[in-house]
């Protein structure tokens, strides 16, 4: 098994290293001849814009977009839960748009509103929350599950196989949330 | 509330989001939206680009902060903003204004020709040039969350920073290979913490994330600093004093994530206009990354 994980920008390598450290092979994917052989993948942390653009320039938005709605395992956290996000506050223009979820980008203001916390994730207990120019989910349509709150926000959810997370687990050395993917797939 | 200690791993964290990504200068709002449009990961705002600072001559001081606040309002990517070095209170302004980054900087007059700021004051992440392992290792243990090589601003020519990234690189390399009672005396010799330089040598790499920055002016400066293992680039003066700012800076944003992609970089070099025009650092009299050592 491969797992693919979007390298355009930002937090990738973190993720690359916690999914390796539980034995698993990973594939950058940095251009369109990147996705083959992957049966599952991640969008790590980093600034969505970027990786929303960059999606398009390198013709990878199709592909990606139709893989995932025919059930592709996917681990989104923070930047990657806007681009699957269907509904993005202020703007009119979602990217992947495959979790039928509203966010709000930077929903608890610049970096000196990020912060750290634990809560629970589903099944998992005591989980640490790392937010980092966050986002959070202000509404999720039928068949989502709510997977973590903080503060009375939605901040975790998952919807058939996809998982969108505002926070890193991948910043943390805690391996349980990457064990639950990997459970999934 | 937040802990020091937290707020640190969280201004690191920022940085490491920031991975892979190009920083870019901006003087406007309109260039901010440009910058934003054209993938940038963040934009750092100020009155005057290098080039031009170096044209000016004279003084030059932190931005006015209704300008840095008009640029915060015209995108939501994090907006950067650079102080004197030294000047720790031009740094309490940007912090009062929800900087979301401040680059402590020479391209700036320096404030202080002895002290850097002591960066552990602030909850504001800071990131600092250097020109080598012990510059960096330094401003690590004053509180900088971030690293970039210095280069040499405004000029658009990239041989400084080629140079400095090269330079840490092998000094990485050697401490790798030093015993760790062999650690004491390198970092007597290189004027740093301990600590910091045992994390150096067990992990092989800066406590921090470290960008590459001056004279990045093309799609293949970019991709060579990310070759030569910089994790993300600023550019400055290259994308607004060039012919197409926004075909340019969308090029380099693509040669940043496909940097070893040489088919691809060749098509991203195609037709993008006048470079900007540069200047050999040779042939100037202020040298920036001279100062604060």
């Amino acid at each position: 098994m491969k797992i693919g994980i979007l390298a355009l920008q930002g937090a990738f390598l973190e993720h690359r290293n916690a999914l390796e450290s539980l034995g698993v092979n990973c594939q950058e994917i940095r251009q369109k001849s990147d996705l083959s052989g992957i049966s599952a993948l991640v969008l790590p942390g980093g600034e969505s814009t970027v990786q929303g653009k960059l999606l398009h320039s390198l013709d990878l938005f199709s592909d990606l977009q139709k893989e995932i709605k025919e059930g592709l395992p996917v681990l989104a956290t923070c930047a990657g839960l806007i681009l699957l996000a269907q509904e993005i506050e202020g703007s009119s223009s979602p990217h992947l748009a495959t979790l039928p979820v509203c966010v709000k980008r930077n929903a608890y203001g610049r970096q000196l509103g990020s912060f750290e916390c634990t809560s629970t994730v589903g099944d998992i207990q005591d989980f640490p929350h790392t937010f980092i120019r966050a986002p959070y989910i202000t509404r999720v349509s039928e068949g989502v599950e709510i997977l973590s709150k903080v503060e009375d926000h939605i901040v975790g959810v998952s919807y058939q196989k996809q998982i969108g997370l505002a926070f890193h687990p991948e910043m943390t050395k805690d391996l349980r949330i990457h064990k639950m993917f990997l459970d999934l797939i | 509330m937040k802990e020091k200690n937290t707020q640190y791993e969280l201004n690191k964290g920022l940085a490491q989001m920031l991975k892979g990504g190009v920083i870019m200068d901006v003087t406007t709002p309109e260039q901010a939206k440009i910058a934003e449009a054209a993938g940038a990961c963040a934009v750092m705002a100020l009155e005057r680009i290098p080039a031009d600072i170096r044209a000016a001559g004279g003084v030059s001081r932190m931005s006015d902060p209704k300008m840095i606040r008009g640029i915060q309002e015209a995108v939501s990517i994090p907006v950067m903003a650079k102080c004197r070095i030294g000047h720790f209170v031009e740094a309490q302004i940007l912090e009062a204004i929800q900087i979301d980054y401040i680059d402590e900087s020479e391209v700036l007059t320096p404030a202080d020709d002895i002290y850097h700021i002591d960066k552990s004051k602030f909850k504001v992440p800071f990131v600092c040039g250097a020109r080598d392992l012990g510059e960096a290792l330094r401003r690590i243990s004053e509180g900088a969350s971030m690293i970039r090589t210095k280069g040499e601003p405004g000029t658009g020519d990239v041989v400084q920073a080629v140079s400095h990234i090269r330079k840490m690189n092998s000094e990485i390399r050697r401490i790798i290979s030093l015993s760790e009672d062999e650690l004491f005396e390198a970092a007597k010799t290189l004027q740093v913490p301990y600590d910091l330089l045992l994390f150096v040598h067990k992990e092989g790499k800066l406590p921090v994330v470290n960008f590459a920055a001056g004279g990045v002016a093309t799609p293949a400066d970019a991709a060579l600093m990310m070759q030569l293992g910089a994790e993300g680039v600023f550019v400055g003066s290259g994308i607004f004093k060039s012919g197409n700012p926004k075909k340019r800076a969308e090029a380099i944003v693509q040669a940043v994530t496909n940097y070893q992609d040489a088919s691809l970089i060749a098509k991203l070099s195609e037709d993008l206009g006048e470079a900007m025009v540069g200047i050999n650092p040779n042939e100037i009299k202020l040298i920036m990354e001279e100062r604060g050592q």
